[in-house]
């Protein structure tokens, strides 16, 4: 894992570093430079296996965080690329060509978190929800509770208990807290 | 057809944002050879609005209500978690035979649709569909505390709370999942209802046709496909 890092660090510049365990490690770069790098590992270093394409909503920094996990079968060892994108205009460079099943991350991307990927086939139909026409639902800033009280008629008489304090109660009613 | 029964054509004209491919209007070669337009949403599906269809002698109704009770036709539709409780049913442990329960592939010949679980928006249109597809008279069995009051998706974005606010529900089966067990009382339950004579489910969609069809569009936002499918 180490060689394969330092010699990532030298051919691309990796903003951050993180070793997992001793088979996972996430490295955070640019951008513009998140294709070339996956490109590499794949071609290169034997990174074939691709396993999940995800996002962060980091909104206190107006930030989204792409994650591409890369699987090695051969050096049984797993690498996260980490890419920061702006919140405002979300937009990356589509990876499609290099996995087909990409496009379909990358669309449900699109649905969920509104990230657009130019030129990856069919992401602008809609994938699970059909007619969304509501902000993206995975964005934080999306109140589901208050959509789903507002929407889908909601039954009276709903309540929960803190499974803790509920079971405290009938099992010891005498006892002070 | 009088001009309140058509249901398709009354309303403004339909934006044809959302319309399906194939219920677009088309040109169509024949077999002789001749070209025709096709508008599938008028000549392929019935514009007319559910009827009800009152019970005409109480005797002969009781006896058709317990032969419809004894006989319920499943439709094989599962939907959420669910369905997965449907098949155990059928086996020799539970043996739903006995209570003359049995599946069937198809909504034109199953008088029970189940609803197993909760209820995504996307699947909602899809039972919806088959809903009116099958033929009256037919009940819906809603399992699982998600049909009843959003169980744990109680605040998702996508999943509906209530199902009786879309479809006419005859017997809720309470549990997260229900076991079989639950589901041949359920059964039992739906037996009673209609030998009672209470399970009136199609009637009473066709009668509040117009509020139903208010609540599935409220949140199918891509209708693209006719008001009453069948």
């Amino acid at each position: 894992m180490d060689k394969i890092i330092k010699d990532l660090t030298s051919r691309f510049k990796v903003t951050d570093y993180i070793q997992q365990r001793p088979n996972m490690a996430y490295v955070t770069v640019q951008k513009e430079l998140a294709i070339s790098l996956i490109t590499h590992m794949r071609d290169i270093e034997g990174f074939t296996h691709f396993v999940l394409l995800t996002a962060v909503d980091w909104i206190e920094d107006n930030l989204f965080q792409l994650t591409y996990i890369l699987n090695s079968p051969d050096k049984k060892v797993d690498l996260g690329i980490r890419v920061m994108i702006d919140r405002e205009n979300p937009t990356m460079d589509s990876a499609h060509h290099l996995w087909q099943q990409v496009a379909t991350y990358q669309r449900e991307l699109k649905e969920m978190f509104g990230i657009d990927f130019p030129g990856s086939p069919r992401v602008d139909e809609s994938f699970i929800l059909e007619g969304w026409d509501d902000i993206p639902p995975y964005r934080r800033d999306f109140d589901t509770l208050k959509y789903a009280e507002e929407t889908y008629f909601p039954r009276d008489g709903r309540g929960s208990n803190d499974p803790a304090e509920y079971m405290k109660k009938k099992l010891y009613p005498d006892e002070e807290k | 057809m009088s001009e309140e029964q058509n249901i398709n054509q009354n309303n403004e004209p339909k934006e044809d944002k959302f319309l399906a491919e194939e219920n677009k209007i088309r040109l169509v070669t024949g077999p002789d050879g001749k070209q025709f337009q096709v508008n599938p949403l008028d000549d392929y599906f019935c514009d007319k609005r559910p009827q009800v269809v009152a019970p005409k002698n109480k005797i002969i109704e009781k006896f058709l209500n317990w032969a419809r009770a004894e006989s319920l036709w499943v439709l094989g539709f599962g939907t959420g978690c669910g369905s997965i409780e449907i098949p155990p049913l059928l086996s020799p442990r539970f043996d739903a035979f006995r209570y003359g329960v049995q599946m069937r592939p198809t909504p034109r010949q199953s008088s029970v649709l189940i609803i197993s679980g909760y209820l995504a928006v996307k699947t909602l249109k899809r039972a919806i569909r088959t809903y009116e597809q099958m033929q009256s008279p037919k009940y819906v069995m809603a399992l699982g505390s998600c049909t009843i009051n959003g169980g744990m998706y109680y605040d998702s974005y996508n999943t509906i709370n209530r199902v009786d606010q879309y479809l006419p529900v005859d017997v809720y089966v309470a549990g997260c999942m229900p076991r079989p067990e639950a589901l041949l009382a359920g059964f039992v339950k739906l037996k009673e209802r209609i030998k009672a004579g209470n399970a009136e489910g199609a009637n009473e969609y066709a009668e509040k046709f117009d509020w139903y069809k208010a609540n599935q569009k409220k949140i199918i936002k891509n209708w693209n496909m006719p008001d009453y499918n069948w």
